[in-house]
């Protein structure tokens, strides 16, 4: 059952081959059973997850069920779970129990999703390994000494090792579609304001998106169908319609132009990872489509005005802990100014104060113009590389990550070099644009992915070049032994 | 850049953060390394380029109605914060009143 | 040496929304605390804000009454500081951009008109409450007032007193009463004044150091606490000191302004464009809307009054300072034909005002209606009654004993015109104050104002007093 993809779980639940109920107490029991090594989850919400099952075969004997009715799905921790502990990897949220729904998760429940659980992530969605979580790092079920990619690296893991056929993660510079290539699966991250922010605890508000992790292509389709869509409660949500992503997966790639981002094949990838690159492009051409070189000139600088635009806004997002209202609070606070230094340095961990930091630094007086203002600048040159490229190219493929899984603990003491990890996807995320990453090879028995980037709100071109991907090979049907 | 450690510790002021002693080298020497990194973008020319706040260029503002739409949902909110008395949020006594 | 006082004003006002200006909890005032501060007040991890379109309404509102530029494009930037009251750890407001800029607004002083400057008034959101008094050693804090929406008006370094300050003030605050977008309870905090006071020698162009005290909540304290800091600014300055650039509060009873303990260093805000808003974008469609839906502004309304009804330009200033005042006269004046607005503007600056001030009522909680006190200025008009007489049927009908007409017929006030009456009545007494007659024969014209208080007395003060002038002068000549 795990091993099937969440289109065919569909499917099977339409002909009533298992009930949601037995499929949702599958996964339960492989969690139960595998995920003391991963570490995927933070909160498993057994009792939750049956009873929405229950109501999902109930639904499907009404015969009222949508594609999605029935279905388990994972949620990465950072969505706010009305009456469930919302914690975003953070011991500052150990015990914030959140009293309303993210949009998204809500959305998805309507749908019929039933959800089995909340991942772990890095803690407040920063990092690219899922080692700053409060609750320990999470292994990649490839080889469990290495990293699965963060910040989603929970949501990732567990549907690598298949614990759920699909999950939700969020990427702001990379942490889905990083995560993605890492573990060997399917990420999608859409076109800024395609899916509702309200209830996704906020990081860096205008690069944040929420986004699906899946085994295909065809099921990221599905499952971003249930996801998109306008937010009146927030106000960066593009009131533009959902088409069905699943409708035009098969389109043929004959006539269509494939940029190739010369920045991105330069020194920092690892040669084994560019070879399998390579080998994704051969398909591509067997598939009919143009492969044309094309230049984002700004692309060394993307890291750095990520960094500055990220900590700044995330400095400014997260003063809102300060142990007054809800979540961690230190003891006996001597004055208000105990209260709030105690309670956040205890309650946030090494990485998120590094970057609050850096945040505070570069809005302060004196800095703001040389640093923010001048990092919107480069924002805006950066978007415009990426409209001048697509003048010629349809989407733009490259390598999602520049080697494959490193070991736990290995970057850890340089955070420069865990930034450079990001150094493919990040530059999407500044410019809003949608990318996915699928699975292409191996390097040294560790998965490797290929990124598709598109146009704006154009996620049915890229589902569909990956989708035509996957029906030539089958690197997307490989799991980790381990886990079988 | 190399800071000093009274910038950081006047950065960590405005965030509320507080370093021990054996905390500020190290993080002196990370954050000087992050801006290190970050400096590199005063290498760019971007005279003439008005900043981008947001991918979405062309989007402004909505504006909803103005009317009333949420209910006292107070029992709820304070059953999760860690102080509370009469209703009111606790918390040490504030010097200054406004 | 001879100081000159800079003082400029920043008024806070809220904006009377029905609904906060980035949620949907309610605003209004008095409520159990908390129990009108929803997830996005509280801060909530996740929630994001949605802008009150009333709120920008009201906004331009203000800037069209006071001939401000309307921003086309404005957008909402957050300032970031730490504070039990500001759930969020910054408040949304306005910093590059405001809604509107560079406008004015003109008073009164000395019977003159000066116009103070307005740079800027932008949108932004309240905090909330912080309550001292029953908890030891702990405040509750209260956010039911957290994110009503505040129009924060700054005015240019124009006013040079304490008393243009509050007539810059009262202006103000009548203003927006006026349009509609402020209650104007100052005791309730709907219009809170800080008051940037500095000094510099008379002449010199730079301007001084300026002080800063916040959140003045009356007319009256708004001038102590300039007063008290003018005194004392130049009781250092003269000592050889020098002015630091601090925050204060005012102490009314202590009369004393004491430095805010938190606010000693300058506060670094880190202003930047809030990521979770737009730009808000108005057209020229949207603006015109707005205008045409603008009351009479006071200014008009004054400008008006001088030319509908010929009135001195302090008679209207005064008439149109209140919406309701104004209102009234023109009532009044309506209900007599649209005769003698003079008379009508006597009345009401006169006795009726100095009746209201004595009672502490306000002008809408007048015992006499303006179409009563119309019906008793009708009266004087056609001469049933002398304007002396008036005098005492206005206060009986202030202590409801009924219509002007009911009291003149009551009391028997009718005025004596019957000339053949005043001239028995005048000829009587010239007969017996003989003496007094030569006296005035003589030259002595004080002695005329005797013998018009004689004839008034004999004729019970009825006789009408032009008539009486008239006829004395005939008959003593």
């Amino acid at each position: 059952m795990n091993n099937l993809t969440l289109a065919k779980l569909s499917e099977e639940l339409t002909k009533k081959t298992f009930s949601s109920v037995e499929l949702t107490q599958h996964f339960l029991q492989r969690i139960k059973q595998y995920d003391k090594t991963l570490n995927s989850f933070i909160t498993v919400t057994e009792q939750t997850a049956l009873e929405q099952a229950k109501v999902a075969d109930a639904t499907r004997a009404s015969g009222k069920a949508g594609r999605l009715t029935g279905i388990p799905i994972a949620q990465k921790d950072i969505f706010c779970t009305q009456d469930i502990k919302t914690t975003c990897g953070s011991k500052m949220l150990d015990n914030f129990i959140a009293p309303y729904t993210a949009t998204v998760v809500d959305k998805m429940a309507k749908d019929g999703c039933v959800m089995l659980g909340k991942t772990n992530m890095d803690e407040f969605a920063m990092g690219s390994s899922n080692e700053t979580s409060f609750y320990g790092p999470v292994r990649n079920p490839w080889n469990t000494d290495t990293v699965p990619g963060g910040s989603s690296g929970g949501s990732a893991a567990a549907v690598a090792a298949r614990l759920a056929p699909g999950s939700t993660g969020t990427d702001t510079g990379g942490s889905i579609r990083q995560p993605a290539a890492l573990c060997g699966i399917s990420g999608l991250k859409p076109t800024y304001g395609r899916i509702s922010r309200y209830g996704m605890i906020a990081f860096a508000s205008s690069l944040d998106q929420a986004g699906p992790f899946a085994q295909t292509a065809e099921d990221l389709a599905i499952l971003l169908n249930s996801m998109a869509g306008f937010d009146p409660r927030d106000s960066t949500s593009a009131n533009i319609p959902v088409p069905d992503y699943t409708a035009k997966l098969n389109e043929s790639l004959a006539g269509k132009t494939i940029g190739l981002p010369k920045e991105y094949f330069e020194q920092g990838l690892d040669k084994n990872v560019e070879a399998r690159v390579q080998d994704a492009i051969k398909v591509y051409e067997k598939l009919g489509a143009k492969i044309v070189s094309v230049s984002l000139p700004t692309s060394p600088l993307a890291v750095a005005v990520y960094y500055v635009v990220a900590s700044a806004e995330c400095s400014s997002n997260l003063s809102r802990f300060d142990g007054v209202r809800y979540g961690y609070r230190c003891e006996n606070p001597k004055d208000l100014e105990d209260l709030y230094k105690r309670s956040r340095s205890e309650g946030f961990g090494d990485e998120v104060k590094r970057r609050i930091m850096v945040g505070t630094y570069a809005l302060s007086s004196g800095y703001y113009d040389a640093y923010y203002i001048k990092a919107q600048k480069m924002r805006k040159l950066i978007s415009d590389d990426f409209k001048r490229a697509f003048e010629k190219v349809d989407f733009l493929l490259g390598p999602t990550a520049p080697t494959p899984a490193f070991k736990i603990g290995e970057k850890m003491s340089d955070p420069v070099s865990m930034y450079l990890s990001d150094i493919y996807t990040i530059a999407t995320n500044l410019a809003g644009l949608p990318g996915l990453s699928i699975p292409c090879g191996f390097v040294n028995d560790l998965p490797v992915g290929i990124q598709l980037m598109g146009k704006q709100f154009d996620e049915s071109t890229i589902l569909n070049a990956a989708h035509l991907y996957q029906q030539e090979t089958n690197w997307h049907q490989i799991a980790p032994k381990d886990f079988a | 850049m190399p800071l000093e450690r009274h910038e950081v510790e006047k950065i960590a002021h405005l965030a509320r953060l507080t370093l021990d002693e054996a905390q500020i080298p190290f993080y002196a020497s990370n954050l000087s390394k992050i801006l290190d990194l970050v400096a590199h973008i005063s290498e760019a020319q971007t005279d003439n380029i008005v900043p981008m706040a947001h991918p979405l260029e062309e989007l402004t503002q909505r504006m909803r109605k103005d009317e009333v739409t949420e209910i006292d949902e107070r029992d709820r909110f304070l059953a999760i914060a860690p102080s509370t008395e009469a209703g009111l949020y606790l918390v040490p006594k504030v010097i200054d009143s406004e | 040496m001879q100081w000159e006082v800079v003082i400029g004003l920043e008024v806070h006002a809220q904006l009377k929304t029905k609904s906060k200006i980035f949620s949907g909890a309610a605003t209004a005032y008095g409520a159990a605390p908390n129990t009108q501060a929803c997830a996005i007040d509280l801060g909530m991890p996740g929630v994001l804000p949605v802008l009150n379109e009333e709120a920008v309404r009201m906004a331009v509102r203000f800037g069209l009454a006071t001939s401000c530029q309307i921003a086309k494009r404005s957008v909402f930037a957050r300032k970031n500081y730490f504070y039990p009251d500001l759930p969020k750890g910054y408040q949304i407001s306005q910093y590059e951009l405001p809604i509107v800029h560079q406008g004015h607004l003109d008073i009164e002083i000395n019977g003159q008109t000066k116009r103070i400057g307005i740079t800027r008034a932008h949108l932004e959101e309240d905090a909330g409450k912080s309550l001292h008094e029953e908890f030891h050693n702990l405040s509750g804090i209260d956010l039911n007032r957290a994110g009503t929406p505040l129009l924060e008006i700054v005015s240019e370094p124009d006013l040079r007193s304490a008393e243009e300050a509050v007539a810059y003030l009262k202006i103000l605050h009548a203003l927006v009463v006026q349009l509609d977008i402020c209650d104007g309870n100052m005791q309730e905090g709907s219009f809170r004044c800080d008051a940037n006071v500095s000094i510099r020698p008379k002449g010199q162009k730079e301007f001084g150091t300026r002080t800063e005290t916040k959140n003045i909540n009356s007319f009256r304290y708004v001038e102590q606490a300039i007063n008290c800091e003018i005194e004392r600014q130049i009781g250092v300055l003269e000592g050889g000191g020098s002015i630091r650039q601090t925050t204060l509060l005012f102490d009314p009873v202590k009369q004393k302004s004491r430095v805010m303990r938190d606010k000693e260093e300058a506060n670094d805000y880190r202003y930047f464009p809030d990521p979770d808003l737009l730009p808000v974008q108005i057209d020229d469609q949207y603006i015109q809307a707005v205008k045409d839906d603008l009351p009479e502004l006071p200014q008009e309304k004054r400008q008006r009054f001088i030319e509908e009804y010929k009135l001195s330009s302090y008679d209207a200033s005064v008439l149109t300072a209140d919406r309701d005042i104004a209102h009234y006269f023109e009532s009044v004046v309506n209900s007599i034909g649209k005769k003698e607005p003079k008379l009508v503007a006597n009345w009401v600056m006169g006795d009726l005002s100095a009746s209201l001030n004595k009672a502490d009522l306000t002008m809408s909680e007048s015992p006499v209606s303006a179409s009563d006190l119309g019906q008793l200025l009708m009266r004087i008009l056609d001469n049933t009654i002398s304007g002396k007489i008036a005098k005492t049927v206005f206060e009986a009908m202030w202590n409801k004993e009924g219509t002007a007409d009911s009291i003149i017929e009551k009391k028997g006030l009718k005025q004596v015109t019957d000339l053949g009456a005043i001239e028995k009545i005048i000829d009587e007494v010239i007969a017996n104050n003989a003496e007094q007659a030569e006296q005035y024969r003589q030259g002595n014209e004080r002695v005329f104002g005797f013998f018009v208080g004689q004839v008034m007395k004999l004729s019970q003060g009825k006789a009408n007093p032009a008539q009486v002038n008239e006829l004395l002068k005939k008959k003593l000549s």
